[in-house]
């Protein structure tokens, strides 16, 4: 074996700049793999965080638009009945006893939290313009424990809203747009034309465009009082789960035992997940590109190698080396030219990495970052280097297998 | 009676390309051990054909090969390179010296495949080698830059390292001026005489032939003498 790997060894070092630029086409495919899923994953964990803290694994709700058996359909079922254009009945959003099913999901040893809040559309008054928003009626503290919004806070304190009847915690891109600050009052009007107004005592920050400029949180009775119904009014019911990807299955069985539509995270963000997805598709196939244009290199140069070696390998096999010794000998000198091009491209990986990472990017309106978030998770790591270890041997089994073939004879008798 | 060291029984050979043509026909051959023999005949007589059917690289043909008294005929090809490995020193017109590798190194790289001794003691194995053909001198220099007669040689004592029993040569001195030829020559003679390891050469080489111990002359893929 040793004398493989120095007959390999020594084939490599005489011709150094094939063996680089062999070498480089390996650290390049692996360096952008590595720096392009780092970017990709890092945006995708950045955005899923944001979504996570935003959305409850499981939002239950009555659902009033779904699909309803028409009164015709029910007087004379299995009868050829037309139904142009149905729409829903005027129900009420109301969840039922929505605090003591809450309390009832809340003994789930699978369940983190479950908190009854109701919400509204409203308009935010601007002195003559009207901002559409919607409130959130909210159990302030269990609405902190599901989703940290202490540590989302810019200004004022949650406990404020504990403490003021008619008060309000709004998104900061809200907040900016009506130029309200701690202690400003703002007007809303529902679209019943109900029109209260409401002291904020806070300002929160998700980090995410589509809640920070249009939600307002209140207490649940504020949010009662402005739509004018009773004490037990309650659309939804957000849980958060021990683990949130159990929520598709639990989010079926809480809707057979209540009754109430249950919607887990996942169906919630079926766009976001797809654009993940596609992400992901995106820089794999860029990567896998660029290996096997790096596989390409390796096999030219190990066909080249072979056919200038051909009387190198008559010998050998002359000598005694056997058809799989002979095949060692390029496939060592292609596995070293994978593995030392793949460290080296972990090595340009990592600090492309670390540069994207410290370059300025405005998430602008839609997301709060100041700089493009870049995941180091170890295991694109690993995946890179089995990836280009895995591109060079397989680059270098079909021209290492035709060196074991070669047959002595012709080589020494074409001289 | 001497021991038989390389003996065919009925070997026949053909070529397919271009068109079927029977270039080795009913080879019997003895040879015993520490015999000094010359394959001699016309070009294409066959009888490069027939060394390297005997050197077991080839091994598309009818008949039985056998060396040492082992049957080689419908062996594995990597059975018969560890054979070759061990067994068989071959010394070619052209050297075949690996270019990126000294003459120490080249001699020392078929030990090394064998494995039989460490690294060490290889080395010195291999010396003594080269200073038995008067290179010693040579040992650490490029293979690429010897001259021809130095080349052949080193590529004399890559042959001999695993002390093989039987010796195949090539037209060994087909590509050397006279006083090289007589240099190779007396190294053969004095293996055969004095180490007892068996040579079979092919040669053009009308004096190299009348010296050896027996000349087996074919002519149409027969031996004629």
């Amino acid at each position: 074996m040793r004398v493989i790997f120095s007959i390999a060894k020594t084939h490599l070092l005489a011709k150094p700049k094939q063996s680089l630029v062999a070498m480089l086409g390996v650290t390049f495919g692996i360096g952008m793999f590595v720096a392009m899923v780092s970017l990709m994953s890092g945006l995708n964990n950045f955005t899923e965080e944001l979504t996570m803290t935003s959305s409850p694994d499981i939002h239950i709700y009555k659902d009033i638009t779904g699909e309803r058996v028409s009164i015709l359909e029910q007087l004379n079922p299995g009868g050829i009945n037309f139904v142009h254009h149905p729409k829903p009945k005027n129900e009420s959003q109301k969840i039922r006893n929505a605090f003591q099913i809450a309390e009832l999901i809340r003994q789930d040893p699978d369940v983190l939290g479950a908190a009854p809040q109701l919400s509204s559309q409203v308009f935010y008054n601007f002195g003559p313009v009207q901002l559409n928003g919607n409130i959130a009626g909210v159990d302030i503290l269990e609405e902190d424990k599901l989703f940290g919004l202490s540590s989302k806070m810019k200004a004022g304190e949650i406990a404020g809203l504990l403490t003021t009847t008619n008060g309000l915690i709004m998104g900061s891109g809200l907040a900016k747009t009506l130029s309200l600050s701690v202690g400003d009052n703002v007007t809303v009007t529902t679209p019943e034309g109900v029109t209260i107004s409401l002291k904020v005592v806070g300002i929160f920050q998700m980090g995410l465009g589509e809640i920070d400029n249009i939600r307002s949180y209140a207490n649940i009775s504020t949010v009662q009082k402005i739509l004018g119904k009773d004490q037990g009014y309650i659309t939804d019911i957000n849980v958060k789960l021990v683990d949130l990807y159990q929520a598709k299955a639990k989010a079926i069985q809480i809707q057979s035992i209540f009754g109430y539509k249950a919607e887990d995270w996942e169906t919630a963000n079926a766009t976001f997940l797809a654009g993940a997805v596609i992400r992901n598709i995106m820089t794999y196939s860029v990567s896998i590109t660029l290996l096997i244009v790096a596989g390409f290199g390796i096999y030219n140069i190990l066909n080249m190698t072979i056919f200038s070696k051909m009387k190198d390998i008559a010998i050998l096999k002359a000598t005694g080396f056997a058809a799989k010794d002979v095949s060692g000998i390029f496939m060592t000198q292609s596995l070293v030219i994978g593995l030392i091009g793949s460290v080296l491209g972990l090595i340009l990986g990592f600090i492309l990495s670390y540069l994207l990472s410290l370059a300025p990017f405005d998430g602008g309106d839609v997301i709060s970052i100041d700089a493009l978030p870049v995941s180091f998770d170890p295991l694109y790591y690993v995946i890179g280097i089995v990836f280009g270890v895995a591109t060079t041997a397989v680059a270098g089994y079909m021209p290492s297998r035709k060196a074991g073939h070669v047959d002595p004879i012709e080589i020494i008798r074409g001289i | 009676m001497k021991e038989i060291i390389l003996e065919t029984k009925g070997i026949t050979k053909y070529f397919h390309e271009p068109q079927t043509f029977q270039v080795l026909k009913d080879i019997n051959l003895k040879v015993v051990k520490g015999e000094f023999l010359s394959l001699v005949g016309k070009s294409g007589c066959g009888k490069s054909t027939l060394m390297y059917l005997l050197s077991t690289m080839d091994t598309d043909y009818e008949g039985i090969l056998e060396i040492n008294g082992e049957n080689l005929t419908g062996r594995r090809a990597d059975y018969l390179a560890g054979f070759r490995n061990q067994h068989i020193g071959f010394v070619f017109q052209f050297h075949f010296l690996l270019p990126e590798f000294t003459s120490l190194q080249n001699v020392m790289i078929p030990a090394l495949k064998l494995g039989k001794y460490p690294e060490s003691k290889i080395k010195k194995r291999a010396m003594e080698k080269l200073e038995m053909l008067g290179i010693a001198d040579q040992a650490e220099k490029m293979s690429s830059k010897l001259s021809g007669g130095q080349q052949q040689r080193v590529a004399i004592a890559r042959a001999l390292i695993n002390d093989p029993a039987l010796i195949m040569g090539d037209e060994p001195t087909g590509n050397l001026d006279s006083t090289n030829s007589d240099i190779v020559f007396d190294i053969f003679r004095k293996l055969t005489r004095d180490f007892g390891q068996t040579i079979i050469a092919v040669t053009h080489d009308d004096d190299f032939a009348a010296n050896s111990d027996r000349i087996i002359e074919m002519s149409d893929g027969k031996i004629v003498g």
